[in-house]
This record gives C-alpha cells, sequence and structure tokens, in this order.
C-alpha cells in the first residue's frame, strides 16, 4: 500500500492492509490507555502510599492526591520526621489494562457478595433476554410498519408524522409510567428497549423502502403482477437485504437503550452488576462489565454480518469497500 | 435535392418487398393507437408530450419508433405499456382498450430490470407465476425460452453475474414467456456498446421470425431502426407529432451488409432529412447560439488542431 493510495478516495484495500488497520483500530485506544497506566510520568495524579513515615494520618496502601502528599513530605522534612515513600498512581476509576484482563476472568469465577446475588454470567443472561425481547417486539411492528411506510404513501402519511413526533421523546421518560404499567421486574424494562427502538426503527425501515430501484416495479406491473403481489414479489425481496443492513444497527441502538432500562424498577441483569461493583470500588470488574457488553455486541453484529452475506449472495451493495 | 434525384427513393419498393406488405397489412391489427394526447403539467406550466399520435400495427409486424430527444418517444411507449395515462385518445389492444399495465403486452426496459434476488430462471419465471402457472409448468418453460436466447447454462446464474448484452436478452424473454400479443422495447439497446448491440440486432430479429409477436421498438439510432423494422414511425418533438410512417423498402431476411445497399442508404437519406431538418424551435436555436456564445478559444492562436 503506498502512501499516494493511502488517501484516495474510496480506494480498495489489500487483504493485508485491511486487517492490519482492523487491528490498529483497536490496539491505537489500547497503546493510549497501556501509556496512561503504565508510563509513571503520563497524568498519575495520585500518589499511593507505601511508607507513611511521620505522616499521622497516611497509611499504607492509601491514595492520596499528589499535591497533598508533596506538601506532607515537605512539611515532614522541614519538622524533622521520617519523609514518606509512595509512587505515582492513577485515581482508583482507572485501572490497568491487566487489571481488567483479570478482572475479566475473576468477575466469573467469583461468587456473588449477597445471598440473593447473580454471578455474572447470570446477570449478562438476564440482560440479552431484555435486549432479545425488546428488539424481537419492536421488529414485530417496526420492520412490517416501516415497509408498508415506505410501499404506501397513504400509510406513509398517516404514521410517519406522529412517530417523527413521538421519537423525540426519551425513552427513559416513560420509566415511571412503564412501571406503573407493567410492574417492577422485565415488563417495563423491555418496554423502555421497545419505545427506544420501534419509533426510529419504522422511519428508518421506511426511508430503506423507499430507495426501491421504481422501474423494478414497473418490470413487475408489465409482466402482470398484481397490486396485492407487488409486496411479498418485489418489494420485500428487493429490500431485504438492506433492511437486514437496518436491523444490525438498530440491534446496537437497542444496545445502548439497556443500561437505562435495567435501572428501572429493580436494577437488575449487567447494569445491577455494575453499579453492585461500583459500590464497592471494584472498578476493574466494572471495565471488565462494559468490555463484555461490547464484545457480546461486536460479536452479535459479526455472526449477523456473517449471516447476511451468505443469506443475500445476490447483493452487490459495498461490494468494493 | 437536384443531384439526389438519380439516386433511388425510399418509397420505391421491388415487388417482393411490394408483396411482404401487401400480406403485412392483410393480417389482423393488433394494437391500434388513435388521436393520443399526452400533456405533463407541472409548477403550472404544462408541457404537450405528445399531439394527436395515431398508427395501427398488425400482427407480426416490426415496428421502430423514431425521433430526437424529446420528441415523446418514451412517454409513448409508457403510454402503450399502461404505465402512463394518455390525456385522451384511445389505445387498442386486439380491440382492447388498455388500462393499466397488463401480461397482453410485455416490456424490456433500457435499463437493466431483471429481479437483482432472482436467478435467470425464476427472472423468466416471474410472469408465469404472477399468472398463476404452476410451478413446475413455469419452470419447463422458462427453461425452453432461455435455450432460444442460448443461455440455458446461465439458468442458475443471478444477473449481475450477466454480461449487459445476456441481461437484456434475458429480459426479452422474461417478457416474452408471458405470451404477450406486442413487445414494446424502449431503447433496450441503448446502454450497449456497437460490437454486442449488433449482435443483439441480430438475435432479436431471429426471435421475431420463430415467434408471432408484434413488436413495437423504440430507437433514436437511425440505422438500428432501419435494419429492424418493417415500417417506422417518425417523431417530431415540441410537441411530439407523427411526421411520417415510413415503409422500410430494404428486403428480408436482413443481414449487415444491406447496409451499403441502395435501399438502405435511401431510407437513410430520408430520415436524416426527416430528422435533422433544420428546426424552426425557438429552444433549440438558442440552445446552440448560446453554445457557440459561450464557447471561447482557450487555446494559443497557432496551436490548431484542424
Amino acid at each position: 500500500m503506498s502512501h499516494a493510495k493511502l488517501f484516495m478516495i474510496r480506494a480498495p484495500l489489500s487483504p493485508t492492509s485491511r486487517t492490519l488497520f482492523a487491528v490498529l483500530s483497536f490496539a491505537l485506544p489500547l497503546l493510549v490507555w497501556c501509556a496512561v497506566s503504565y508510563v509513571p510520568w503520563i497524568w498519575h495524579p495520585m500518589v499511593v502510599v507505601s511508607d507513611p513515615g511521620s505522616v499521622s494520618y497516611f497509611k499504607d496502601g492509601m491514595r492520596v492526591p499528589r499535591e497533598t502528599f508533596d506538601r506532607e513530605v515537605v512539611t515532614a522534612k522541614q519538622s524533622g520526621g521520617a519523609v514518606p515513600s509512595g509512587h505515582p498512581a492513577n485515581p482508583v476509576y482507572l485501572p490497568a489494562p491487566h487489571q481488567v484482563v483479570a478482572a475479566l476472568y475473576t468477575s466469573f469465577t467469583t461468587p456473588p457478595q449477597t445471598r440473593d446475588g447473580k454471578w455474572l454470567h447470570e446477570s449478562l443472561w438476564q440482560s440479552v433476554q431484555i435486549i432479545f425481547w425488546g428488539f424481537l417486539i419492536s421488529s414485530l411492528i417496526g420492520v412490517p410498519l416501516g415497509i408498508l411506510c415506505g410501499a404506501y404513501s397513504g400509510i406513509s402519511r398517516t404514521t410517519e408524522p406522529f412517530t417523527e413526533f413521538f421519537r423525540y421523546l426519551p425513552a427513559p421518560a416513560f420509566g415511571a409510567l412503564a412501571v406503573a404499567i407493567l410492574g417492577i421486574y422485565d415488563g417495563p424494562k423491555i418496554a423502555i428497549i421497545v419505545i427506544g427502538t420501534l419509533f426510529q426503527q419504522i422511519l428508518v425501515i421506511a426511508n430503506t423502502t423507499r430507495t426501491l430501484d421504481y422501474p423494478l416495479v414497473e418490470a413487475a406491473m408489465t409482466l402482470g403482477t398484481k397490486r396485492r403481489q407487488m409486496l411479498p414479489r418485489v418489494v420485500i425481496p428487493a429490500m431485504m437485504p438492506a433492511i437486514f443492513r437496518d436491523q444490525r444497527i438498530l440491534l446496537g441502538w437497542a444496545w445502548t437503550y439497556l443500561i437505562v432500562a435495567e435501572l428501572i424498577g429493580t436494577s437488575s441483569g449487567i447494569t445491577w452488576f455494575i453499579t453492585q461493583q461500583a459500590r464497592y470500588q471494584n472498578f476493574p470488574n466494572v471495565y471488565a462489565a462494559i468490555i463484555i457488553i461490547g464484545i457480546l455486541g461486536l460479536t452479535t453484529d459479526l455472526v449477523l454480518a456473517y449471516l447476511g452475506k451468505r443469506l443475500f449472495t445476490w447483493d452487490r451493495t459495498g461490494q468494493t469497500r | 435535392m437536384d443531384k439526389l434525384v438519380s439516386s433511388p427513393s425510399y418509397l420505391d419498393q421491388s415487388a417482393a418487398v411490394r408483396e411482404r406488405f401487401d400480406r403485412l397489412k392483410e393480417r389482423e391489427v393488433i394494437l391500434s393507437v388513435r388521436n393520443l394526447n399526452k400533456v405533463f403539467s407541472a409548477n403550472g406550466r404544462e408541457t404537450v408530450a405528445l399531439r394527436d399520435v395515431s398508427f395501427a400495427t398488425h400482427r407480426r409486424e416490426f415496428l421502430c419508433v423514431i425521433g430526437s430527444s424529446g420528441c415523446g418517444k418514451s412517454t409513448l411507449v409508457r403510454i402503450l405499456a399502461g404505465l402512463e395515462t394518455q390525456t385522451s385518445g384511445e389505445v387498442l389492444v386486439e380491440g382492447k382498450p388498455v388500462e393499466g399495465p397488463g401480461r397482453d403486452r410485455g416490456m424490456v426496459f433500457q435499463t437493466y430490470t431483471l429481479f437483482p434476488w432472482l436467478t435467470v430462471k425464476k427472472n423468466v419465471m416471474f410472469g408465469l407465476e404472477v399468472n398463476n402457472a404452476g410451478r413446475s409448468e413455469a419452470e419447463a418453460q422458462a427453461l425452453q425460452w432461455l435455450d432460444l436466447v442460448g443461455l440455458s447454462k446461465f439458468a442458475d446464474s443471478y444477473p449481475y453475474q450477466l454480461s449487459g448484452g445476456m441481461k437484456q436478452r434475458v429480459a426479452i424473454v422474461r417478457a416474452l414467456a408471458n405470451q404477450p400479443r406486442v413487445l414494446l422495447m424502449d431503447e433496450p439497446f441503448g446502454a450497449l456498446d456497437a460490437q454486442t448491440r449488433a449482435k443483439m440486432q441480430a438475435h432479436l430479429l431471429e426471435i421475431w421470425r420463430k415467434i408471432d409477436i408484434t413488436i413495437v421498438f423504440i430507437t433514436h439510432d437511425l440505422d438500428e431502426a432501419i435494419f429492424l423494422a418493417d415500417r417506422i414511425l417518425v417523431l417530431k418533438p415540441h410537441p411530439g407529432e407523427v411526421i411520417e410512417m415510413i415503409e422500410v423498402p430494404v428486403p428480408r431476411p436482413r443481414h449487415e451488409r444491406q447496409v451499403t445497399s441502395e435501399e438502405f442508404l435511401a431510407t437513410r437519406r430520408r430520415l436524416d432529412e426527416l430528422i435533422h431538418a433544420p428546426t424552426s424551435h425557438a429552444q433549440d436555436e438558442e440552445d446552440e447560439a448560446g453554445l457557440h456564445a459561450a464557447l471561447a478559444r482557450l487555446t494559443d492562436v497557432t496551436d490548431n488542431v484542424e
């Protein structure tokens, strides 16, 4: 890959550079994190005390701001007391990569702290179920309605203006209402996911359906296709790959509503795990849980992308990427 | 015109050709268009696309419609297909007025309109299936049609795997599989390169010879029209009106060598006169004038290419 080609608009990449750049996209943020964590002179606004010296309120392992530590060092020197020692550290909320990696393992092996608590995998499973049902219910309404809106102007005009209005209402605002109607367990959480996804979904799918190449419809008409056959025979099969791509993006959208949804009623799932760990200042575990959400999301998307490729072999969109 | 007096006129027909036309006109009328008018109105402005167009075609006739851009030939064929409605006048297929698209009129578009999600075979089966043919029946027929255009090998390929010429061959048999009375073709070879185009023309004539079909073929390529047509309907632009219905005196079967024959050249001269005649239309003159004025010389005065 020559430098000249790198900045050519939409220049195709060789397989090697594709892989290289993909690795880089993860490696670069990781590198920044490593630098901040392991290079002592980058950031490190705190000091972990290893020897309290003569400072009465210092304890071994205590994390104090660097200015405080420096002041105490000066005071100790002036008063002739024992000088405290320590090493630079980051705040407790920024654990180093290796701590988080370790937590990725230990968070699964650590039993719940309370008797009615849940293991991490149980919490995750609960979250996945919320997402699944929320997205399924939203799609069962949103996809058919979106296609109808995209296909028929009448339905579009009676549906889309209201949808357009409703999608600006923040889904969490319906939290209290959802609890009042659906109780405190999974019901309101699923409802929030549905409210957060559905209205965007209708509009996105409708817009996608409208991109249908009209000459295909005309060709079908000249072949004697009746009106009721047009949707199942032309519109839906033609738009399937694009709708599938939309669904992948919308599923990501549903995930972003998860945390808010799970705070409603009784906190549950991965959110419960995260808030619980944060309460005990177990930040490596918090990061681990967040990363697991990312991994789950990315894996689902990759699986769906592969599935889409297999299902729609005829689809040429984005072939030259 | 004086020097052309000695050359044969496009109106001279050999005995064989005249006899062919007599037989053609004895056949029943399949498609008749009477006093067709089409007015588009947009933003309060009305544009007359077609004015008082009338003609008739007989069974198994090959009719070409020709005219420069803006003459409404595409509008005409879309009205025939039922994709647009005329402002007034009527279109009759076998005596029945056209109301919307129907399987009695097949259509081949300039843009490739094969269904990309269906294999070649299923594309051809499409018309049969939406008209309630059984699956196996439709499949058997589709394979026969593909055989006719030599694409049996590609029955299970997807459209994106075909070349432009192959796509249009599939589009033609997809339309024909419905056994329409009329095949409408809207500049179907317009997007193809010259070589493929010539092959497709020969191919189309071969198909036309073999089956009972009346073809209405839109083109702006004069040679293509002469090569293919029995008769050529010449339209003039702004508004689209019929100026002449020309009976092509070139004998059949047609082959490429006829392009230099006297009959061919005579017809070509006539079409040139009609299509490229000095136009009185103000807008065209304005365009032309604008072009010359806008083109200032941008090279050194001694740097000449001609």
